[in-house]
């Protein structure tokens, strides 16, 4: 009986050449996994086109041709240059402040997209979701200073949708309104003109990503007002619903357990043409 | 060896067919390199949107799409079905490149062509060692890993780093540092590995190589009796490999070069001064009978 058969030299060999290049491709595999994972984190103030696909879906569906780009009557839309530009080198992506989108009534750079990394679905351009405008600096939003500018207000597609200017009092002066701009996302499309026409040296209104601009409500979180109205009707049957005992004149709680009285009273002041 | 192995690569063709007929398929295949690179720069350069796009994905006429079939794998690797149009694309390329080879692509229009030729050409000129060579079915495993890569991060991971489509994107969209990838790949085939890059390593190749594993188009040594045992076309050839077994082969042996390594270019053609080469189809296996007797000792002659 022959003792334990050596491995022959030629399946040695193979065996080695065999784990050799299996360990090369994994250490080249784990370098271009790294730098494929890499591209995926998107600068702030690179916006996709409209229509695209999540992020990480969308550098899976996106084959860098260019098409959109070329496309997009408005030179919107660039492919990002190797070192030059934040988002995965070939994708399309623009830059509110630069040029923001135009939002076409056809939306050719969808229909141009051979792939469908930007969704063929979306048929109305106020249904894209480029990202969210976020009003990031009210100290310095010269409507918010009091002063009249309604700029990207003006300008806004969708506007009175997507951007209403929400009335209150100037404290300040004491005797003037401010007309605030604010943002409804469920409205806003994302398309930067906003940000584009901030008179502003750095825009106060900023396009940023849904992943940045938005929070997420809470999945366990019911509110009871939306609840109610569903049902029609108090959640819990047979619940008394008091009177509110508020302190103030016309009550009678003011020194009563948990109340307070104020700790001094205007002097009584002459109400005006009241012929005193 | 004979004589005329030690004679300056090409020296004998040029004398015999002239300089021109000694370069014809070379210089054919330059203009068809530039002719590729032309059709995407009408657009940016002259406003003739004849073809619109990249080597990845274009439209031709506004009519014809064509899809780069390799991304199109990768991105179905990551997990996307891609729209009709890409699909259709894909499929155009494909069919194309199974009749006339798959690596036509590599020699007749890839970007990165030109690049290593040159790197080659530099390589020859300064006498350097072909260093590092890598097995040939290196690039085949780069194609699986690639895959698997696109697979693992849901992205189409080749183009992170692509050096054909980052020139050739580069050169129509904005080149951004696209250019240090290609000058790597240049250093790369010059001072490391010669004919290295798209030899040995590059995933594309190894692709369109597998696509035209059964393709029509073939180059033949149908002349074979004639040759003279210059080497010239062993010289030439980027993938020297498939050579031998059609210019060697024993009576009855196919002088068919049918390996899918051939990348068609027709530099053994060209710059065979006894013309044993022929482009024909994968059909016509018939092989010249020695016109006059051979001068050459060929054992398998003899």
């Amino acid at each position: 009986m022959p003792a334990a058969m050596p491995l022959s030299p030629q399946r040695r060999r193979f065996l080695m050449d065999t784990a050799r290049m299996a360990g090369g491709c994994a250490l080249a595999g784990g370098a271009l996994a790294w730098l494929a994972r890499d591209a995926r984190a998107l600068p702030a103030d690179a916006l996709r086109p409209p229509g695209a696909l999540p992020e990480a879906e969308f550098l899976g569906a996106c084959i860098r041709c260019g098409l959109c780009v070329r496309d997009c009557p408005y030179d919107t839309l660039t492919l990002a240059e190797l070192g030059a530009d934040g988002p995965a080198t070939g994708t399309p992506f623009f830059t509110a402040r630069d040029v923001p989108c135009e939002m076409c009534d056809d939306i050719p750079c969808v229909v141009a997209c051979p792939t469908g990394a930007l969704d063929p679905g979306l048929r109305d351009i106020d249904e894209a979701r480029m990202g969210t405008a976020v009003l990031v600096d009210q100290e310095n939003c010269l409507n918010f200073l009091g002063l009249r500018c309604d700029v990207c207000y003006r300008v806004c597609p969708v506007i009175d949708e997507a951007i209403t200017l929400e009335l209150s009092h100037n404290d300040r002066s004491g005797h003037h309104a401010i007309f605030a701009p604010t943002v409804h996302a469920e409205h806003c499309t994302g398309c930067g003109k906003c940000e584009k026409s901030c008179v502003l040296p750095e825009a106060a209104i900023k396009v940023l990503p849904m992943r940045l601009a938005r929070g997420a409500p809470a999945e366990h979180y019911r509110k009871g007002w939306e609840e109610m109205e569903e049902k029609g009707g108090p959640l819990v049957e047979g619940v008394i619903d008091l009177p509110d005992r508020l302190p103030g004149p016309g009550t009678d709680n003011l020194a009563a357990p948990g109340g307070f009285e104020p700790s001094f009273t205007l002097p009584a002041s002459p109400v005006p043409g009241a012929g005193e | 060896m004979k004589e005329k192995t030690n004679l300056p690569v090409g020296e004998e063709a040029i004398r015999l067919k002239g300089w021109w007929r000694a370069h014809r398929f070379l210089l054919l295949r330059r203009l068809s390199q530039g002719f590729f690179l032309l059709l995407f720069l009408l657009g940016p350069w002259f406003g003739l949107w004849w073809v619109a796009g990249t080597l990845a994905g274009s439209r031709t006429f506004g009519l014809l799409p064509l899809t780069d079939p390799l991304v199109l794998a990768q991105s179905l690797a990551a997990g996307h079905w891609p729209e009709l149009t890409a699909l259709i694309g894909a499929a155009i390329v494909v069919m194309a490149y199974l009749l006339i080879g798959g690596r036509v692509y590599c020699s007749w229009v890839c970007p990165i062509n030109p690049v290593t030729d040159a790197a080659h050409w530099l390589h020859v000129r300064l006498g350097l060692q072909k260093g590092w060579q890598p097995k040939r079915h290196t690039r085949l495993w780069l194609l699986g890993t690639v895959l698997a890569v696109s697979a693992l991060t849901g992205s189409i991971a080749w183009e992170a780093i692509n050096p054909i489509t980052m020139l050739q994107r580069g050169l129509v969209f904005g080149m951004g540092f696209a250019w240090a990838l290609v000058a790597l790949v240049f250093l790369f085939d010059l001072l490391v590995s010669r004919r290295g890059w798209c030899g040995h390593l590059c995933p594309v190749g190894a692709f369109y190589g597998l696509l035209g594993t059964h393709s029509l188009l073939r180059v033949s040594a149908a002349g074979r009796a004639a040759c003279d045992d210059c080497m010239d076309c062993f010289a030439v050839c980027p993938e020297n490999q498939v050579i031998a077994p059609a210019l060697r082969g024993k009576d009855g042996e196919t002088p068919l070069i049918l390996s899918p390594d051939c990348t068609n270019c027709g530099r053994c053609v060209d710059v065979c001064s006894v013309d044993v080469f022929a482009f024909t189809h994968r059909f016509d296996s018939h092989i010249d009978a020695p016109s006059s007797p051979p001068e050459r000792s060929r054992h398998s002659a003899a």
